[in-house]
């Protein structure tokens, strides 16, 4: 058990276990920081991903785009952030309103009204 | 001898770089963010530091996974901007300062900071859109890029990033040449980019993060890494670099400016400049 663990639910400090678990996950993510293998990625999903060492759950997760699933299945946000830049490309916002589930305008406005949240005590 | 001047803390929300690159600064929905800057840009032009140490983290771009460090100082003769996955932004190519950045590296491992030395270095959003706001499209300044590691923890603590100020302080004035020299610490504020609380901020953290790192920077140290992470959100941990910007300074600065937006993107932006007090009654 981690000593850097939050106490918030939803929120997956990127201590060792996870790192371990979503090493291949983000390796692939890494990939993609060229613009060869964003086009070879694009080309074959299935076939690129086979070259990385991803569990069937993470492998799914990829092809499906189910955002939140990377995150709990060890992808890094800032890694994982690569694979939104693939044909129209995603703002941060549309990111984080796929992983809460809400349509992007309520996610914004929503987020706007809770800012005021209080100095931790 | 070479003195630091003072120190600015800047958000580097990424989203910003598309921004500028075309040319939405003045739009009705970005002038208020972008005006913001304008006081900062006038310092700069009035004070003209020769020299910027920059803390940032990098993003995945030229750090993997594989081998994180903690702190990374660059030592190289320019700092190329990188491909995060969007392509590479048509931004200028930093221009570095070998001759500082050896004597830093040397100073901080006497100091006991054992950090990780880089002669190549790609930079991301976390340097590049601070140079943009600070600097615009033209960048008059050497610098030499500070990297720490916020994405895998263990990160370090808010203590040990104040410590590493006050050793790159200590680098700074040992420095034989007549240089000044402007810190800035980026990152930040509240946000978490990631899980079911995405989307999470919060202006009162923010706030009083502002005014302690002013007034009393000791008790931002003494917060726990997790109480960044409850009380500002996973990605706001950031802030620790904030601190090492801070521990560069005097004890006692003069705000020269400060600058704040909620939301930006998916981030609450925020925007500091301290003077030290010497530099203030130049």
């Amino acid at each position: 058990m981690s000593r850097y663990k939050a106490s918030t639910p939803g929120t997956y400090v990127y201590d060792g276990e996870i790192a371990r678990r979503g090493f291949g996950l983000n390796k692939f993510a890494y990939s993609l920081a060229d613009h060869g293998a964003r086009e070879a990625f694009l080309a074959d999903e299935p076939a690129y991903l086979d070259r990385f060492d991803l569990t069937l759950e993470q492998r799914n997760a990829v092809l499906r785009r189910d955002w939140l699933a990377l995150v709990q299945l060890g992808g890094n946000i800032y890694y994982i952030f690569k694979l939104t830049a693939l044909g129209s490309p995603m703002k941060m916002s549309e990111l984080g309103a796929a992983q809460v589930g809400l349509p992007h305008d309520e996610f914004v406005r929503r987020n706007t009204v809770r800012g005021e949240n209080p100095w931790p005590a | 001898m070479a003195r630091i001047i003072g120190g600015i803390g800047t958000s580097h929300i990424p989203s910003l770089g598309p921004i500028i690159d075309r040319g939405l600064t003045q739009t009705p929905e970005w002038k208020p963010f972008f005006d913001g800057y304008a006081p900062v840009q006038r310092w700069l032009a009035e004070r003209r530091p020769d020299l910027a140490i920059v803390i940032y983290n990098d993003h995945g771009l030229d750090f993997f996974l594989d081998k994180m460090p903690t702190f990374a100082v660059g030592a190289a003769a320019e700092y190329p901007p990188g491909d995060e996955g969007w392509g590479i932004r048509p931004v200028p190519t930093a221009i570095g300062d070998p001759d500082f950045s050896w004597h830093a590296i040397e100073s901080l491992v006497d100091d006991e900071f054992d950090i990780t030395i880089c002669q190549e270095l790609r930079v991301d959003h976390g340097f590049l859109v601070p140079m943009n706001l600070l600097w615009q499209s033209d960048w008059p300044v050497r610098v030499m890029p500070v990297s720490i590691n916020v994405i895998q923890h263990p990160v370090p603590t808010p203590l040990r990033c104040y410590k590493l100020g006050q050793a790159l302080r200590r680098a700074v004035e040992s420095y034989d040449a007549d240089i000044d020299v402007v810190i800035v610490g980026t990152g930040g504020m509240s946000h978490q980019l990631h899980g079911e609380r995405a989307g999470y901020l919060s202006r009162a953290f923010d706030t009083q993060f502002l005014d302690l790192l002013e007034s009393d920077p000791g008790r931002l140290t003494e917060l726990s890494r997790s109480a960044y992470i409850d009380g500002a959100g996973a990605e706001a941990v950031e802030l620790i670099m904030w601190l090492t910007m801070r521990g560069a300074l005097e004890p006692f600065v003069r705000r020269v400016h400060r600058f704040y937006q909620m939301p930006v993107s998916l981030t609450a932006a925020g925007l500091v400049v301290f003077e030290n007090m010497a530099e203030s009654r130049r």
